[in-house]
């Protein structure tokens, strides 16, 4: 018999095969669905409510950079701004129509613009035009109906009062780079701009303050539906400089034309109470625009105005470096603090002759009237016995050829080279470059910073570094007690037989009569002029050799350090003139009045200012 | 057997038909109608318009469509089945010429100033149609393939047309179901086998003649994030939605995703998503367990059914409904490719809920009309 297959069973059956095979679909959605909504959970609840949050800022008012006396060197101004929100824009492109027609826009401003465009999202307001005028500001107002989505606002901006004197101490603002867009979520506010150089960079973080946050709950297209909380900003925190404006505008008249650099320390703890670097230019002509005749009269001129001479410009020290010559040669006994050498006019080493600056030579010379006289041959030999290892050490203990721990970025360390220096070179040290080293000259270059902090460090007998910052937040920093500083490690015997040198420099008929102060107090220095170019043997015999007829790029620079008063020492000073010629001519005297003028102000000595003074009426 | 016949007497009137009616199954209708309400309550941001309100009162008409057809006659719908078969075969064609483009395909057309899915209606029709073929085929018919053939081209002709709009995955659903119903109707385990195996490389050739659009999507689908703001942002947003409505959800009105209308089309397709945000996972379990009550309602009809036509439609529909409801939870799952497929009786949308309520009104009939005297019914018991 033929199985009997009933219809109605066979659909039982397999309905209930299907149903069940649903059941199971069912139950796998269910089980993927616990996957998303419980395991996964966590990660997609951040992202609906990054979805969901936008955090829009409120920008925090840039610190101040004051002076010694709270004079206000750096601020900020209201700076008028006009942006543009493009979602509440009806038609972008006619609104920048219309705003042009109004206030008119540079090629340049359009580019950007269009690039900010495309790169915001609709509802972050882009930068249209800033520092506009009251007047522009006024029409932008009034056509307000025509302008849909403009806003304007009250922005800061950085003002900088006295731009020309202190283009290298404060250096400027500008806006972010693609490479500083990390971290700090205050990059993404319109028009921020952040230290580009000087104290504004070194002090960026501190200056800069934090961003007040808004959060807004906003939708798929980005507009507003609630804020949800709100947090204010810090603005940033005042810098206050240890240093002296006034004394800095009188030192840049002195300088006048020449290419040169000062730089006023307070030995006793490096504050740097001036440093010059003349000419110098106007950095706020980078805010709105540097013009090509401009930058093309700044790049061609010789006097290279915008290098920070004072720490980056590099220079064989000259005699200056004797001290430090004789210091090494006492550390290390070479020589006495009384032994004479005899000086002939010149010193002979292998083939080769050296010259001093006296033809007829000096005759027997001792340390002091080594250093009143600038004695070559005396240097000379002493660098040989001592050798230019030691050398090179007390430089380096001195300030020299070494890293300062100077508060604004960019300083060159220069060099005061050792043998393996050499010999990594690939070529051997030879005893003549010890013999040149010992008056400065050869592969030996500073930084005026340098020279002046080795003065400082001679007068003191203290490690101190130079630094601009004596207060933040109005709180004094460390650095500011002379007691913060390490001594030098050099006896204080051979610092005070050296001392006596440079006194005679200056007061006992030396190289620099005309830096005599001339009053009860007395200041001790040095003088220096560091060849551009070697004098050729021809030259120096013709006898008509004078460097004043010299085109001006192949005269010597013109060196000087010093410090002051001498039997109590509180500052220290060092002058460089560009193809200056003599330091005693050229060098000593600016010394001098500069010198007089830091005596007479005393801003050290001052009681300082903890807060900012109303700045000057004129500002 | 006196009291059967009394019983049959009684199924004839009108009160005993009012009475036969599957009370519960329309209570489970009822329940899913209103989780349609309060979801589309909050897509329209916490407000009665313009989804909800309009939602309910189609509800009601539907329902109100569906009693009126449950008592109409088994008997009387199988002698239409054909009918309606061939009408619905005739809106395909209309629909390929007048229909309303829609996201590139045209697949709307307008009567009487509605607007419907001429393929909605024809997996209807389809199922009446597979149903009265098989309806009087004995188990050795069944076996005969030469029976086999009218009935795959039956299944084919509508196939055709619904690609043609193009409608993927319509298409494909009605394929399913076809063969769903070819399954039910005893076709033997081999011949399926037989079918399915070549389907992988059939697949293969099919994906290079898709459309772009649909071939963007399968992309889309196998990588949504490759195409964060473009094809793959709704999958995305619904993921994340979902996401974060984690175990509890964020509550009633308070789904960040819906609200701020990161989430797209969540009155329409994706409004499971809504209510998985704004009430979990245990609202959407919840949710899903009434889908399977419903499903299993329809397939029990079919079961209790003693006629071999009843017991097609009433499977044919529940299979259309878990096909539906399968489609969509997986779509905005990102299970599977994007289908524009609603949630039945919970998405926003009058046409796919008019013709649910239809065959929901013949599944009715059939439970009212399960043990009619019907030509050719099982003579076996």
């Amino acid at each position: 018999m033929r199985k009997e297959v009933n219809r109605s069973s066979v659909f039982t059956r397999r309905a209930l095969l299907i149903g069940g095979a649903q059941t199971l679909l069912l139950g796998g959605l269910a089980a993927r669905l616990r996957q998303v909504q419980v395991e996964e959970g966590a990660r997609y609840t951040t992202m609906a409510e990054d979805n969901r949050i936008t955090a829009r800022m409120t920008a925090p008012r840039r610190g101040r950079i004051l002076d010694r006396f709270g004079k206000v060197l750096a601020g900020s101004l209201v700076n008028w701004r006009a942006l543009l929100v493009m979602e509440q824009a009806v038609n972008v492109r006619r609104t920048l129509d219309n705003f042009a027609s109004i206030v008119p826009l540079t090629e340049t401003e359009r580019t950007r613009i269009e690039r900010d465009m495309r790169n915001g999202k609709s509802y972050i307001p882009i930068l249209i035009k800033e520092y506009l005028s009251r007047d522009a500001m006024t029409k932008i107002e009034v056509n307000a109906p025509d302008l849909p989505g403009i806003v304007v606002d009250g922005g800061t901006s950085r003002t900088y009062h006295h731009p020309y004197e202190l283009a290298h101490i404060l250096g400027y603002v500008a806006p972010p780079s693609e490479n500083d867009m990390t971290g700090d979520p205050l990059m993404a506010l319109p028009g921020v701009k952040i230290g580009r150089a000087g104290i504004e960079k070194f002090h960026d973080l501190a200056l800069r303050g934090r961003p007040g946050v808004v959060h807004l709950e906003v939708n798929a297209v980005g507009r507003v539906i609630r804020e949800l909380d709100r947090a204010d900003g810090v603005n940033g925190d005042d810098i206050g400089l240890a240093f002296d404006f006034g004394l800095q505008q009188v030192i840049q008249k002195r300088l006048g034309d020449e290419a040169a650099s000062a730089v006023v320390l307070d030995c006793r703890n490096g504050e740097i109470m001036a440093m010059v670097s003349n000419p110098s230019y106007d950095p706020s002509l980078f805010m709105t625009g540097v013009s090509q005749a401009q930058w093309r009269e700044w790049t061609k001129d010789r006097r290279t105005p915008l290098i920070n001479k004072a720490t980056s410009g590099l220079y064989a020290p000259g005699s200056t470096f004797k001290m430090a010559v004789a210091l090494a040669g006492l550390d290390a006994k070479t020589i006495g603090y009384h032994d004479r050498i005899s000086c002939p006019g010149h010193f002979d080493l292998g083939g080769s002759r050296f010259h001093c600056h006296s033809r007829s030579g000096h005759g027997g010379v001792d340390l002091k009237n080594a250093l009143k006289y600038s004695c070559d041959v005396y240097f000379y030999q002493v660098a040989l016995r001592t050798g230019i290892d030691r050398i090179s050490a007390m430089s380096h203990r001195l300030g020299l050829g070494t890293e300062l721990d100077i508060d604004i970025p960019g300083q060159r360390v220069g060099q005061v080279p050792t043998k393996d220096w050499r010999a990594g070179k690939g070529l051997p040290w030879q005893l003549g470059d010890t013999v040149v080293s010992g008056i400065g000259q050869g592969p030996i270059v500073n930084t005026p910073l340098q020279l002046a902090t080795y003065a400082a460090r001679i007068a003191s007998g203290r490690a101190v570094q130079p630094h601009f910052t004596r207060r933040i937040a109005g709180v004094v920093q460390p650095g500011s007690q002379p007691e913060d500083w390490p001594d030098l490690g050099v006896p204080e015997q051979m610092l005070q037989a050296v001392r006596g040198g440079m006194f005679a420099v200056v007061n006992e008929g030396g190289t620099a009569p005309k830096a005599r102060l001339g009053g009860q107090v007395q200041m001790a220095g040095k003088t220096g002029s560091s060849q551009v170019r070697r004098v050729s043997r021809k030259q120096r015999e013709s006898g008509t050799f004078d460097s004043k007829n010299l085109p001006w790029e192949y005269r010597p620079h013109a060196l000087f350090v010093a410090y002051a008063p001498y039997d109590k020492p509180r500052y220290a000073l060092s002058v460089v003139v560009e193809h200056g010629n003599a330091g005693g001519a050229t060098a000593g005297p600016i010394a001098r009045d500069i010198m007089l003028e830091v005596l007479k102000r005393d801003p050290a000595g001052k009681p300082d200012s903890e807060t900012a003074q109303i700045a000057d009426a004129k500002s | 057997m006196n009291e059967r016949r009394l019983w049959r007497e009684s199924s004839h009137d009108l009160t005993g038909k009012i009475f036969r009616i599957n009370w519960l199954f329309v209570l489970l209708l009822c329940a899913l109608a209103s989780v349609g309400y309060t979801a589309l309550y909050s897509a329209a941001g916490g407000s009665p318009d313009p989804y909800a309100t309009r939602h309910i009162v189609r509800f009601a008409v539907g329902l109100l469509l569906m009693l009126c057809i449950a008592l109409i006659d088994i008997r009387f719908i199988a002698r239409l089945s054909w009918l309606a078969y061939a009408g619905g075969v005739v809106l395909l064609i209309l629909v390929l010429r007048v229909g309303h483009v829609g996201k590139g395909a045209q697949r709307w057309i307008d009567i009487g100033g509605q607007q419907i899915q001429p393929s909605e209606l024809m997996k209807l029709a389809l199922i009446l149609a597979l149903a009265a073929w098989f309806h009087r085929a004995s188990w050795e018919k069944i076996g005969n393939p030469l029976f086999l053939l009218p009935a795959i081209v039956a299944v084919l002709v509508p196939v055709a047309l619904i690609l043609k709009e193009p409608n993927l995955g319509t298409a494909m659903i009605t394929m399913m179901l076809g063969g769903a119903l070819f399954f039910a109707a005893g076709v033997r385990w081999w011949k399926f086998v037989l079918v399915l195996l070549p389907v992988p490389f059939a697949a293969r050739y099919a994906y290079h003649h898709l459309h772009d659009y649909q071939r963007a999507r399968i992309d889309t689908f196998m990588n949504p994030e490759s195409d964060p703001l473009g094809a793959g942002y709704n999958i995305i947003q619904s993921k994340i939605a979902l996401g974060s409505g984690g175990f509890w959800g964020k509550g009633y009105l308070q789904g960040t995703q819906g609200h701020l209308d990161f989430l797209p089309e969540k009155q329409t397709d994706f409004i499971f998503t809504m209510i998985g945000e704004e009430f979990g996972l245990v609202g959407a379990v919840s949710v899903m367990t009434l889908l399977g009550l419903i499903i299993w309602s329809a397939l029990a009809i079919g079961l209790r059914c003693k006629h071999q036509f009843g017991r097609l439609v009433a499977f044919g529909i529940a299979c259309n409904f878990f096909f539906y409801c399968f489609v969509n939870i997986a779509m905005v799952m990102g299970v599977i490719p994007v289908g524009g497929v609603p949630l039945p009786l919970v998405s926003h949308g009058g046409s796919a809920m008019i013709t649910m309520m239809v065959s929901f009104g013949v599944l009715m009939s059939v439970q009212v009309h399960r043990d009619v005297e019907f030509e050719g019914t099982d003579n076996e018991r």
